[in-house]
């Protein structure tokens, strides 16, 4: 089975979020970054599916030069290969772009099953995998919980509101987007990273793959959002803190 | 030129945010001056779209085929690009469910445009909407306008707008059927029936304060420190997900959009960031308590009182304050 999956690279989780001179997008000089949370899971599941039914792993990316260490991450980790879309549009491109170029690099090649994470913790669009499979013309699932390739065919359980489930069946080729906690994901280990070094990476420009770069979306200005409700903070040391709360508790909001 | 809206329905009971979207599709045609239609899809949608049609709309779109029964994303989209192709809408605008998730996207680039998602906020400039959203981790809002041709594609986030505000008609919208042409291939996913695993052992929904831990918790070694001061406040202990999916508590303690809700009189989350699949399972509490280390939390949004500091110095004192109160 060949298996593409779309890893993305992101600011880390605990990175402090500064808006960028011009208010519409963040700075990103001196913050570490990481592989996304969902594309973690999205690698994994690839993994265990080519480790049971042989094939090829290949993580993809669109990112700038940077995003090189998730790829080297995801190869470590045991991806066979990897793609790089190399272009500092990506690191804020929108969905539309991102996909074209994730589209042109995947549909060069035969493809059984396409995994993307189900949203970026960055942007958070949450549609960068449904509109790529739109784009390759291949059905697709999202917010995938189980994966069970069997006679051409995916069987699938994707998680629906509140706690419920349903099986989702679709036919070789498709593309799936993982939620995360579907499995547990595996470390490098120091063999894998030594090995990584001598897996090939193939380098694309946009221009290579002649993507259509007009943007549908525009992010125009980013603020730290307006408090919804009057919080009390409290302040102090830890004792002084705790016992404001608990007589805050009692007394005032008498919910203790 | 019309915004549309989409509605959602499940065997015949509306999604509870169809009618918010229904409120946001009302002051998006007001503030662009067009005309206003709702679209329903399924099949044997009669009775919905007659439901539909009480509220101020210039026309409710029935697209009704026995295909439609259950979502499918090749079927929906088909549906509604029939619906775009008659309409030509400016705007098409969707409650933003785990379906429109799913179709959404597919919907916008089948038709080659924007799909601006789960929006909070929508206003207007010169006719043309700008949508906020949330953006890295809910951390900061982006003001997001569509390019390109019309029509645009939004959706609105679950509690965004207000379904008391869609006001009803002075009479009935007329009701337009669409029919359209489904074959046996044209649908490639089949899909089963809902179903839930294990049917969750307990029911949070019932408890007056709940401790929430999220990953600040660090390791599952910790969690007894949460613990001990839920059993001190005399209240159940609960967690966001990532909690629950590395297994450090049952996945039946997950509050959130894919766990349970919960509006006890107190909660108190611990180390979770607020995003926005954890606060509409627990935003109706009716006094939130929030301890985190970053001030620029979203959970802070939302939270009546607010303690900036590292919980695992802040909980041992909650516990011992109490222990000395009994
Ligand atoms: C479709 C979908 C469905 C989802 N469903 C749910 C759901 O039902 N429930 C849910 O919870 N999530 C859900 N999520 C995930 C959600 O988007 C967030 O990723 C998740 O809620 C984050 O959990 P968290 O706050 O525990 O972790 P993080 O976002 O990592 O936040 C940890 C917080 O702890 C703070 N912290 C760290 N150390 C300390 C310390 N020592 N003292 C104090 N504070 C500290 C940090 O400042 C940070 O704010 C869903 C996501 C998607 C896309
Ligand atoms: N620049 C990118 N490179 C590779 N994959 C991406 C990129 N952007 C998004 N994706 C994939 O699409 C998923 C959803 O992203 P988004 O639509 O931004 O929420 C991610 O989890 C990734 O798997």
């Amino acid at each position: 089975m060949k298996i593409f999956v779309c890893v993305k690279q992101v600011m880390s989780r605990d990175a402090a979020v500064r808006v960028d001179g011009d208010g519409s997008w963040v700075r990103d000089d001196g913050v570490a970054f990481e592989t996304n949370e969902p594309d973690t899971f999205a690698l994994e599941e690839g993994l265990r599916l080519r480790e049971k039914h042989g094939g090829e792993v290949v993580a993809v990316t669109a990112g700038p030069a940077r995003a090189s260490s998730t790829l080297r991450e995801a190869l470590a980790k045991g991806a066979d290969r990897a793609i790089h879309i190399q272009d500092n549009r990506f690191a804020r491109a929108d969905t539309h772009i991102t996909a074209a170029a994730l589209a042109a690099a995947i549909g060069r090649e035969p493809h059984d099953l396409i995994l993307t994470g189900l949203q970026s913790d960055d942007a958070g669009y949450g549609q960068t995998g449904v509109i790529l499979a739109e784009m390759l013309g291949l059905p697709h699932a999202t917010i995938i919980m189980k994966i069970e390739a069997s006679g051409g065919q995916f069987r699938c359980k994707r998680e629906l509101e509140a706690g419920w489930f349903q099986t989702v069946t679709l036919p070789q080729p498709a593309l799936l987007t993982i939620q995360s906690g579907i499995n547990k994901v595996r470390y490098a280990t120091l063999m894998g990273i030594k090995k990584a070094r001598r897996k090939p990476v193939r380098r694309y420009s946009s221009a290579d793959l002649g993507i259509d770069t007009q943007p549908r979306q525009e992010v125009q200005r980013l603020y730290q959002p307006q408090q919804g409700k009057q919080t009390e903070f409290l302040e102090g040391s830890a004792r002084e803190v705790a016992d404001q709360l608990l007589s805050k508790l009692r007394f005032e909001a008498r919910v203790i | 030129m019309s915004v549309l809206v989409v509605t959602e329905h499940h065997r015949g009971t509306w999604h509870r945010i169809s009618m918010e979207a229904v409120a946001a599709g009302q002051q998006a045609a007001q503030a662009m001056q067009c005309s206003l239609a709702a679209a329903v899809v399924g099949s044997d949608v009669g009775g919905l779209a007659g439901d539909l049609a009480r509220k101020r709309l210039s026309e409710v779109v029935a697209i009704d085929h026995p295909q439609l029964a259950a979502y499918s994303a090749d079927g929906y989209a088909a549906a509604l690009r029939k619906a775009i192709d008659d309409l030509r809408p400016r705007l098409v605008l969707f409650p933003h469910t785990y379906q429109v998730r799913d179709l959404a996207p597919k919907l916008a680039a089948s038709v080659g445009t924007a799909f601006v998602s789960d929006a909070v906020g929508m206003r207007f400039e010169g006719g043309e909407p700008i949508f906020v959203r949330q953006m890295f981790q809910g951390k900061l809002h982006a003001d997001v306008v569509p390019r390109g041709a019309p029509p645009h594609i939004a959706s609105v986030q679950s509690g965004a707008f207000r379904a008391e505000s869609a006001a009803d008609g002075d009479g009935p919208a007329p009701v337009r059927r669409l029919a359209i042409a489904l074959g046996e291939g044209d649908v490639r996913s089949q899909t089963g029936q809902p179903y839930q695993d294990a049917k969750d052992a307990v029911d949070l929904s019932a408890a007056k304060i709940i401790v929430s831990v999220g990953r600040g918790i660090r390791e599952p070694g910790n969690i007894p420190l949460a613990e001990a001061l839920a059993r001190a406040l005399g209240g159940e202990l609960a967690a966001s997900r990532p909690i629950c999916d590395s297994g450090w508590l049952p996945l039946d303690r997950q509050i959130g959009s894919s766990g349970q809700t919960v509006s006890p009189d107190l909660y108190l989350a611990l180390g979770i960031s607020g995003a926005i699949q954890h606060v509409v399972g627990m935003k109706g509490s009716k006094t939130i308590v929030a301890v985190n280390k970053d001030s620029g939390a979203p959970i802070f949004e939302i939270a009546d009182y607010g303690i900036v500091a590292d919980l695992f110095d802040v909980v041992p004192k909650l516990v011992e304050v109490l222990g000395e109160s009994d």
